[in-house]
């Protein structure tokens, strides 16, 4: 099964630094991890240095994978794409970089399977331009899922989905996760989600991991002060999930 | 086990793109006919009144011809209906890669200042007497639109690999070259003597009437070894549309295909316009008709484009020749006027398919 580690893992843009020092031990697969953190804080640009497309020191360790490039799929935050393309053939496109001309059956059957699974199977032959925000990213999650990827990096994935829908989208992805033993890094803003939803949870703040570790011993009270900068409780609930519950800003 | 309406999904998506897929190909393959039609009609129009059967013995046969007949099918008619397809595919796929590479739909030889700084040229040689490459002064004026258009493209092109300029950047300094490059224009008509003024009002407004054999030859030349080089990056280019992070995380070197793209367009761009002149509108409407008929998916999306160009070029040759009976009409004026009812009526028809 696969694994990945980061070793002072940092980033920057030209001169500019805008991370630095990131490591975490070895995520197996079958996990899902929540990057958290305020805004800016550097959680897209630590999935782009995961996924290679910035250059910065460090090493990313990935074991037990024989699928080069393949392997590491990362889902943007921007889905705002206005190409003349009907949902499936964006899905397609995504599935036949680096393949030839034609396209078989079996692929077509991947991307069928796929819309079906995420429930979109009515927007397949609409526009990309004329989807809303939420269905944007469903369709932009199906492009990073047909490419049955080993590790999956998925940014906001949900900011522009209903609550149904986020529920839906981020039980299927912890579920496939556990299912095709992959590993799924998620960048959320809703911390319950984390609470719910990730084993482990990296936070990241000014361009540097503040903590990481399991979810529970992450997100407490003492780190949503001084990250977050707000006075907030962490509570089971009657169901015995833990939620956080927010008093105020600072 | 799947249901019955699960299994009925399943084959309606891949079914109904088959159906995509053939669909657009026949599309593809009609045009390609209208393309024909429009040749042969191109061919069988001109100031000198034959029958269209004698135009086709002439064609088949050009042997049993008269020599005369022989002479305006082949010399003359031929290179300029041949002439109208290089050029107008030229210009159209170079449009077309434009407005990918830069996400742009106002991207275009002409919007970019590549057709600006070849008319600068041009008037440098019929104006000044100025060869910008001195070794050929028999084609002065087509050497130094090409230089001038290849120095354009190519300021764009480096432009284009400094470190923070975005596409919307790029878009804006080809505009501010296509007001640079006006200007001097304008100045070295000012300047010009009443002769060279005309000569270079006429080069300005484009023009197939200097339609060579060579000229056709090299044209086709550049169409036939650049087309494939884009055939074979066709995934990777349409995945360019979904933005520079979505292209990046598929593993697209989405900076390295930029700049292959946007040489190989230099190219494409300079030759015709120094060998006809300015006809701006075919770069920036072909790709538009091409994406509204079988949308972006360069695997149609090309050659869609190469068709387009071509036919809309071909179909203003034909109308620049029946438009006043007896005389050619500069084919740079005729292109929007034929164009843009017709790009209108697609826009207003099709706005979801449009950019």
């Amino acid at each position: 099964m696969v694994a990945l580690a980061l070793a002072d893992v940092g980033a920057s843009y030209g001169r500019t630094t805008v991370l630095s020092n990131v490591s975490i031990d070895d995520l197996k697969g079958g996990s899902v991890t929540a990057i958290i953190g305020p805004n800016a804080a550097g959680k897209s640009t630590l999935f782009k240095r995961i996924a290679a497309l910035v250059k910065g020191p460090g090493l990313v360790k990935l074991s037990d994978t024989d699928r080069g490039s393949r392997t590491i799929c990362y889902m943007p935050q921007d889905t705002g794409a206005n190409a003349v393309l009907t949902v499936y053939e964006s899905i397609l496109l995504s599935a036949k970089q680096g393949g030839g001309w034609r396209v078989a059956d079996d692929e077509l059957n991947g991307i069928d399977e796929i819309l079906r699974a995420l429930r979109i199977e009515n927007l397949a032959f609409r526009g990309l331009g004329e989807l809303s925000g939420g269905q944007r990213q469903l369709v932009s999650l199906a492009q990073a899922l047909v490419r049955r990827p080993e590790v999956l990096l998925m940014d906001e994935p949900t900011s522009a989905l209903d609550l149904h829908r986020q529920i839906e989208v981020l039980s299927f992805i912890a579920d496939l996760a556990r299912r095709n033993g992959m590993i799924v890094l998620i960048a959320l803003h809703d911390l319950n989600h984390a609470l719910r939803y990730c084993e482990n949870t990296i936070v990241i703040a000014n361009g540097a991991m503040a903590a990481s570790g399991p979810t529970s011993d992450v997100i407490t009270d003492a780190m949503l002060r001084d990250i977050y900068k707000i006075n907030a409780r962490i509570e089971n609930c009657s169901q015995g999930t833990p939620m956080v519950i927010v008093d105020g800003a600072i | 086990m799947a249901s019955f309406s699960q299994v009925q999904a399943e084959v309606t998506g891949r079914e109904q793109y088959r159906a995509l897929a053939f669909r657009r190909i026949l599309i593809l393959v009609g045009l390609t006919a209208a393309l024909c039609f429009s040749i042969s009609a191109d061919m069988a129009l001109g100031p000198a009144n034959y029958a269209l059967s004698d135009v086709l013995s002439a064609l088949f046969d050009p042997a049993a011809a008269a020599n005369q007949l022989r002479v305006i099918i082949w010399d003359i008619r031929m290179p300029i209906a041949l002439m109208a397809v290089t050029v107008g595919a030229s210009l159209s796929v170079a449009g077309a890669q434009m407005q990918t590479i830069l996400s742009n739909p106002l991207a275009s030889p002409f919007t970019l200042g590549i057709s600006a700084a070849a008319s600068f040229g041009a008037a440098l040689a019929l104006v000044g007497g100025v060869a910008i490459f001195p070794g050929a002064i028999e084609y002065m004026v087509p050497l130094n639109a090409f230089l001038m258009a290849m120095a354009a493209a190519l300021f764009i092109h480096f432009a284009s690999t400094m470190r923070g300029v975005s596409v919307e950047t790029i878009v804006l300094l080809g505009i501010a070259l296509v007001f640079t490059f006006n200007a001097a224009l304008s100045l070295l008509e000012y300047l010009a003597s009443e002769q060279a003024l005309a000569a270079v009002v006429f080069w300005t407004m484009g023009s197939l009437t200097k339609a060579t054999w060579v000229k056709v030859y090299f044209t086709a030349a550049v169409l036939v070894v650049t087309v494939p080089l884009f055939m074979r990056q066709a995934w990777a280019l349409t995945a360019l549309r979904l933005g520079d992070d979505k292209a990046a995380s598929l593993g697209i070197n989405v900076r390295r295909l930029r700049l292959q793209t946007m040489m190989i367009v230099s190219l494409l761009a300079a030759i015709p316009v120094s060998f006809v002149g300015t006809i701006g509108f075919v770069g920036l409407v072909g790709p538009h008709i091409a994406r509204m008929v079988v949308g972006e998916d360069q695997r149609f999306f090309l050659p869609g484009s190469v068709i387009c160009g071509a036919l809309l070029l071909s179909v203003t040759s034909v109308v620049s020749k029946i438009l006043i009976p007896g005389a050619i009409l500069p084919i740079g004026v005729i292109t929007a006027l034929v164009g843009v009812p017709f790009f209108f009526v697609l826009i207003f028809s099709n706005r979801r398919r449009s950019w």
